[in-house]
């Protein structure tokens, strides 16, 4: 090779790097300008200007702890104890934690070290680690406080309504009432709720203490509270779980039931009429077209709300996935087997089940235990618009927006749920790929 | 072997038919136990539906033909309709797009932290499996309705969570495809002493890109299904409008047909469009 050629061979891969070069900037140019695109079109601005920030701080918080009201009517002198604030969580009368010390003075102890006391006359006593002590009253109308002129940064106070902020624990008094927060890891009344004899007690003391409750048993009992809860709702929850997974169940196997029959007629090789074979073809890409969003609406409307609708959905839109992917699979099997089979004189049907059966089952059973598991996360958003199983749950928790508690709880049962069934699925798919290639 | 062979061939014929026997047993018993299942699933969805299968299955129609037959009124007003709700329909595409995007961003960097021979901390390679698996267990729904909560209702909520569940599902079939890359290249760029970042981009990307691009696309179709699903939910673009037409009931079906219409053209043709690139880049990459 002479000099000249490699001064030839140098410039002409120059000019390709150069161009290929250009080409990966372009790429990257294009990505860029289409996410700025992207970015306007979306209005991003606008909607950090919207966004409600203090919604995610609650969410964060209320997720993953709860909190108990002390509350003190300031007209009956009336105190309530209530977690959450709710009715079924209310603590009866002369009944509170270990927390609260009652008598003619309530004592709260806020946790941290801090002290809360309600005296009578409407009088609140508080003490601070740090601080030292501090005192509200009620006075005529007004609220009164001996914080002095400069406020601790966590009080905000006017002449009717004091807050105190405390790490754990907040304060707050007005006219009409004082009210208490206190703030605890966990989810509250999870396991029984306060009209449970097992309310309070250890795991150690059910199974192996005295008998709580003389009527029944202790692990059958609360094995029975726990499940009727009337709280967290342990058996509407498993339902809905149940009901999800069916969904999935039926509609993807029901789909493959379906569909293994009519991808023969879409099949070259066994459907050489290309009228028929068409038909098919286009039926299966029409099914997939329509997509599952509106075969759920469609159904809907015809089945009324339920599993069974979210099951028929996948069904439907299924067939036509699985009509292409198993009629792609007939084409490809080996004809000799099927030949072997026809000169022992067998029928069309037998030539099905003991030529082409045993060639795809393997390829196929894989194909839908693998759409299994997606089916179960379809069956989720599925039955939040049809109304079943636990995506209907999630969206009602969501959209009382303050049982965040439950959200999170719902959550973390419907990602168990997804990763039993993929597990699942991988399982059954490495045993029949085994068995398969141990024919 | 020497015993089958002074076996007399009645044995032999013997223990072959017991075997199928058994082996038609199982057979038949697991056919038997998944139609049993099949029957009482279905029937338990019955009896939990508001509506009966039977009682139903004549109404299935009924929809259909009132939404068609009000769009057939109207098909005059169509071609205007299909004009009004085409930017619902571009910014569902927008929706996909952006996600499919940024979803294979994250996935590629997630897929080549979880390959234990390229990983640049072949310890944390269980922990980023582990958090892809968990990714892609996530359905979309979820995070779409806690972020419209914080974020309000619109397009981003649905991109944020189409795109995490993307990056999971990507990043674990990215993983699969850049396992296989040939690692000559890597060690010849870190033998002149090129950063981790700088052994990926150029040293395994140029190998799997073909691949990779054949499973965004594939996600793409995927992910215009499904941001057509949150918008329902209230995630903006097309299924947004549906659910207003449909809420709306007659008098509106003819908006109803038109975003019909309009998603259906949509799906068809990306599926078309996408599945032509993907034989192409496939062929392209064997030959």
């Amino acid at each position: 090779m002479t000099a000249v050629d490699a001064g030839d061979l140098r410039a002409s891969a120059s000019r390709l790097f150069r161009r290929k070069q250009l080409a990966g900037f372009g790429l990257l140019a294009g990505v860029v300008l289409y996410l700025a695109y992207a970015a306007f079109a979306f209005d991003i601005a606008g909607l950090l200007g919207r966004a409600r920030w203090e919604n995610a701080v609650v969410l964060a918080s209320d997720s993953w702890s709860y909190k108990t009201h002390v509350e003190r009517q300031h007209r009956s002198g009336e105190i309530e104890i209530a977690i959450e604030g709710e009715r079924r969580g209310t603590y009866p009368p002369g009944q509170a934690p270990d927390w609260i010390g009652l008598g003619d003075m309530v004592t709260v102890n806020l946790g941290h070290g801090a002290t809360a006391r309600l005296l009578p006359g409407n009088v609140t006593e508080l003490e601070i680690p740090g601080y030292g002590s501090a005192r509200l009253a009620l006075e005529g109308r007004n609220i009164s406080n001996d914080f002095g002129g400069v406020l601790p940064a966590w009080v905000s106070a006017s002449d009717k309504r004091v807050m105190v902020t405390l790490p754990g624990a907040r304060v707050t008094m007005t006219p009409a009432r004082t009210e208490i927060f206190r703030y605890f890891f966990g989810w509250d009344l999870f396991w029984f709720t306060l009209d449970s004899p097992y309310f309070g007690h250890g795991t150690g003391e059910i199974l192996f203490g005295p008998r709580l409750d003389p009527a029944r048993g202790n692990i059958a009992g609360a094995a029975h509270d726990w499940w009727t809860n009337a709280v967290w709702h342990h058996k509407d929850v498993a339902w809905a779980i149940c009901e999800t997974i069916l969904m999935a169940f039926l509609g993807t196997f029901g789909a493959a039931l379906a569909a293994l029959p009519l991808a023969f007629l879409a099949a070259r090789n066994f459907t050489p009429v290309w009228l028929v074979r068409g038909l098919f073809r286009r039926v299966f890409d029409f099914i997939r077209g329509v997509d599952s969003l509106i075969w759920t609406i469609v159904l809907a409307r015809a089945f009324g709300p339920g599993p069974l609708t979210g099951a028929l959905a996948i069904l439907v839109t299924d067939t036509g996935t699985f009509g292409k992917v198993f009629s792609e699979a007939l084409e490809n099997i080996d004809g000799k087997q099927v030949e072997g089979i026809r000169s022992t004189g067998a029928n069309a049907l037998q030539r099905a089940r003991f030529g082409v059966l045993p060639q795809i089952v393997p390829v196929l059973a894989s194909q839908v235990l693998y759409f299994l598991e997606s089916n179960t996360r379809s069956a989720t958003i599925i039955g939040a618009i049809t109304g079943g199983g636990i995506g209907l749950l999630l969206t009602q928790a969501m959209q009382t927006q303050k049982d965040w508690e439950e959200v999170a709880y719902y959550i973390v049962l419907i990602v168990l749920m997804v990763m039993a069934m993929d597990w699942l699925s991988g399982k059954l798919r490495a045993a029949l790929i085994g068995r398969g290639s141990g024919h | 072997m020497s015993d089958l062979a002074h076996a007399p061939a009645g044995a032999i014929r013997d223990s072959y038919m017991a075997e199928l026997r058994r082996r038609r047993l199982y057979g038949g018993l697991a056919l038997l136990v998944f139609a049993a299942l099949m029957a009482a699933g279905f029937q338990t969805a019955n009896d939990r539906n508001a509506g009966g299968f039977l009682d139903g299955l004549h109404r299935i129609g009924d929809y259909p033909a009132m939404v068609l037959s009000e769009a057939w009124e109207k098909r005059a007003q169509l071609p205007g309709k299909l004009l009004e709700y085409l930017p619902d329909l571009v910014e569902t595409l927008n929706i996909a797009a952006v996600s499919t995007l940024a979803g294979a961003m994250a996935g590629t960097v997630l897929a080549f932290l979880s390959i234990p021979g390229l990983a640049p901390w072949p310890r944390a390679v269980p922990l980023f499996r582990r958090l892809m698996d968990l990714m892609r267990a996530i359905p979309e729904i979820v995070i779409a309705l806690m972020l419209i909560f914080v974020l309000g209702g619109g397009p981003v909520p649905a991109v944020i969570a189409i795109a995490f569940h993307t990056a999971g599902a990507l990043g674990k079939l990215f993983s699969e495809v850049a396992e296989n890359a040939d690692a000559k290249p890597v060690e010849g760029l870190a033998s002149v002493g090129a950063a981790w970042g700088q052994r990926m981009a150029l040293g395994v990307l140029p190998q799997v890109a073909p691949n990779f691009l054949s499973y965004a696309l594939l996600r793409f179709e995927i992910n215009v299904r499904a941001s057509a699903i949150l918008g329902f939910v209230g995630a903006g673009g097309i299924g947004y409008e549906l659910k207003n037409a449909m809420s709306w009931g007659p008098g509106r079906f003819g908006d109803a047909a038109a975003i019909f219409l309009l998603l259906f053209g949509a799906i068809v043709a990306f599926d078309q469009l996408s599945g032509h690139v993907r034989r192409r880049l496939v062929e392209g990459s064997r030959t």
